[in-house]
């Protein structure tokens, strides 16, 4: 009788540790992207990169790690509410909030507050940091990518004179051609023309007539690359024959499609070059992401893949789920091998990384140089 | 500023007001006949260059069939959005359907985002429309002229059809009064078919002729032209096509000559635009060409 009911107890308590096991088995990673709206197009290539690293780790600590997605809408409110969403309702242990610093700087207050860590991979303006200890990001920020930038114009191309063409609805766009500017005048340039547009803008013909007659050898436009892609095309079209310059966004095969030759000859800087690839990881993720998609990686994707690799990364350095220790192993990273180059975390939660300038040559993307911080 | 900035800025601003008015006709002419907004004329607009760009690029088909088809497509649309959610509205009060508008625009927008995903699609382009008129130091798109050019050739139609022909009286009949239209034995439902397949057919017009001019194709692309077009409809006197006309051309010009002259505040172009209608509206509720109607008692 002792015996039985021994053998019941220690049946009973088997099952119930393996359907503890088995409740756990899932962890949620809850990613907030811009799925519709203005900013779709950022949010599928953030996807493509999430869903191709989430395809070559499906696992953490022995967990099945599924990922909620919630659609921000391209809003600054609605990504704040996704992310409360993530974390409130489906416990997510961390988040992702990528395209559009816009939308990622809500979004890692927000996480930030609940004390759940996040990482945008490629929101690249200083706000989404700054002053919060949970939030961190897989790219170089917008100071150190315009600054690199005008000192290639100035220095390797030998332009003084420079125009900008500014999205003011994007603080990305505004926070990058204002660092651009104070580096470039610094050194000695002028810019010429300052003007402005809004995201979704089809017309640039006044702007770019202004910024034609004002002589600027040099046109900077840090914006998103449909909106670049036709500001592109009626440069060219109005007899604009400078240099066009950009910045990370504008490192998308759409972008070549869409502006066909208007975007021979356009430099951007970027976190990668196919030509050049940084790391072993890079030519196994272009590989991959050629069998998957069938197109030529983008370094909107590329990020995302590696923000979600920094993650599991760093959950596996704390050993656990807990928020405080993974917070802590993101904030210790260094030289974390991604597809995108490798990756120290510093002081403020921002990856300190070096940049690559790529230059549209007949319709692909060419490595042109790299600078390092 | 120079001489050449400003011409080159005044060119600039008839090819955007062409454009414009292009897509204002269309949205008048539903709005004289029906007392309808059809906020769902901006994508109805959109719609035009999908079904090109796959006609062509998918189907293989002349560019110049792709087109006909495109129109034809979208005409259907626009006369199936009518039957689905405009027509059981009929007796309903305006503000039901003007609502059901606003829903049809945005279910229409993000069933473009699914069915044909929110990456832009380039355009193709026919050598006729990339080509560059050169005058001295001014440069025109050739799709300047062909918006001017087809804007003239539509406006002769529609005042043929609406002034001369028996489908145009029943518009004209039903613009004043629908019930009464139809106690006359008029055909109502067949005239307001008749009437969003025109209106569809010109936003489709528009559509094309605005994808040759800003090539590239995205899901929200028709929502910023609807509502320019609809500001000009209101501009030139909403229901009037000569209105419409001058409306879109008045707000292109202005838009552009707002830039040429506050260059620094150029990302205010939209809140000007704005700041025109309310003052119209203010000074001038119907319209620089509107007629004064009277309401019914």
């Amino acid at each position: 009788m002792k015996k039985t009911l021994v053998l019941l107890f220690l049946a009973l308590l088997i099952t119930s540790i393996g359907g503890i096991a088995l409740a756990q088995e899932v962890v949620k990673f809850g990613i907030a992207e811009p799925m519709t709206g203005a900013m779709a197009v950022g949010g599928e290539l953030c996807w493509r990169g999430y869903e191709l690293a989430h395809e070559q780790k499906p696992t953490v600590l022995g967990k099945k790690i599924e990922l909620v997605l919630v659609d921000n809408k391209s809003d600054k409110v609605e990504a704040a509410n996704a992310v409360s969403r993530l974390i409130e309702r489906d416990k997510v242990v961390a988040v992702f909030v990528s395209y559009g610093s816009g939308m990622a700087i809500p979004g890692g207050e927000v996480a930030n507050k609940a004390g759940i860590p996040m990482i945008s991979g490629t929101a690249t303006n200083p706000l989404v940091t700054q002053g919060k200890d949970y939030v961190f990001r897989a790219c170089f920020i917008d100071p150190f990518q315009g600054q690199v930038m005008a000192r290639f114009t100035y220095e390797n191309l030998g332009i003084k004179k420079a125009a900008l063409l500014v999205d003011i609805a994007q603080d990305y766009s505004v926070g990058l051609a204002n660092f651009y500017k104070k580096t470039f005048e610094e050194l000695g340039g002028e810019i010429v023309s300052d003007t402005k547009y809004n995201t979704g803008d089809q017309d640039f013909s006044a702007q770019l007539s202004q910024i034609i007659a004002s002589g600027a050898e040099a046109l900077f436009f840090p914006g998103y690359f449909g909106d670049v892609a036709l500001i592109a095309i009626q440069g060219r079209e109005l007899g604009y024959t400078g240099q066009y310059l950009g910045g990370d966004t504008l490192h998308n095969p759409v972008l070549i499609e869409l502006a066909k030759e208007a975007a021979e000859g356009l430099i951007a800087s970027t976190f990668f070059a196919e030509d050049q690839p940084a790391t072993p990881e890079s030519e196994k993720y272009a590989k991959l992401f050629r069998e998957k998609y069938n197109l030529a990686p983008d370094a909107v994707s590329i990020l995302c893949y590696d923000s979600y690799n920094l993650m599991i990364d760093a959950i596996e350095r704390a050993g656990s789920f807990d928020p405080v220790a993974i917070r802590d192993a993101l904030a210790a990273t260094k030289d974390f091998q991604g597809a995108g180059g490798s990756i120290t975390i510093d002081e403020n939660g921002d990856a300190i990384k070096p940049a690559v300038l790529v230059k549209v040559v007949n319709g692909e993307y060419k490595y042109e140089t790299t600078v390092y911080p | 500023m120079s001489l050449s900035l400003l011409l080159q800025n005044i060119a600039n601003g008839l090819s955007l007001g062409s454009l414009y008015a292009l897509i204002a006709i269309g949205y008048t002419m539903v709005y004289g006949i029906l007392r309808l907004i059809n906020f769902a004329h901006g994508e109805i607009f959109m719609l035009a260059p999908y079904f090109l760009y796959f006609g062509f690029l998918i189907f293989h088909l002349p560019w110049w069939v792709s087109v006909v088809i495109a129109i034809a497509l979208t005409s259907l649309t626009g006369m199936l959005t009518e039957k689905i959610a405009y027509r059981p509205l009929r007796d309903a009060p305006r503000v039901s359907v003007l609502i059901s508008a606003i829903g049809v625009s945005f279910f229409l927008q993000n069933l473009a985002i699914v069915v044909f995903s929110g990456i832009p699609k380039s355009v193709h382009r026919p050598k006729f429309f990339t080509k560059i008129f050169q005058l001295g130091d001014i440069r025109i798109q050739s799709t300047l002229f062909a918006s001017i050019g087809i804007s003239i050739i539509v406006l002769s139609l529609l005042i043929y059809i609406v002034y001369r022909t028996k489908t145009g009286l029943a518009m004209r009949a039903i613009s004043t009064d629908i019930e009464t239209s139809r106690l006359m034995g008029i055909e109502v439902n067949k005239a307001i078919s008749v009437t969003f397949i025109i209106g569809s057919a010109l936003a489709a017009v528009g559509g094309i002729l605005w994808s040759q001019r800003f090539p590239q194709l995205f899901p929200t692309m028709g929502m910023i032209p609807g509502l320019k077009a609809f500001i000009a409809a209101v501009v030139g006197g909403i229901g009037s096509i000569p209105g419409a006309m001058f409306g879109g051309f008045i707000l292109g010009m202005s838009e552009i000559l707002f830039v040429t002259f506050f260059p620094g505040s150029s990302g205010y172009r939209d809140a000007f635009v704005f700041l025109i209608l309310i003052l119209i509206l203010l000074f001038k509720p119907d319209g620089i060409l509107g007629k004064k109607v009277q309401e019914k008692v």
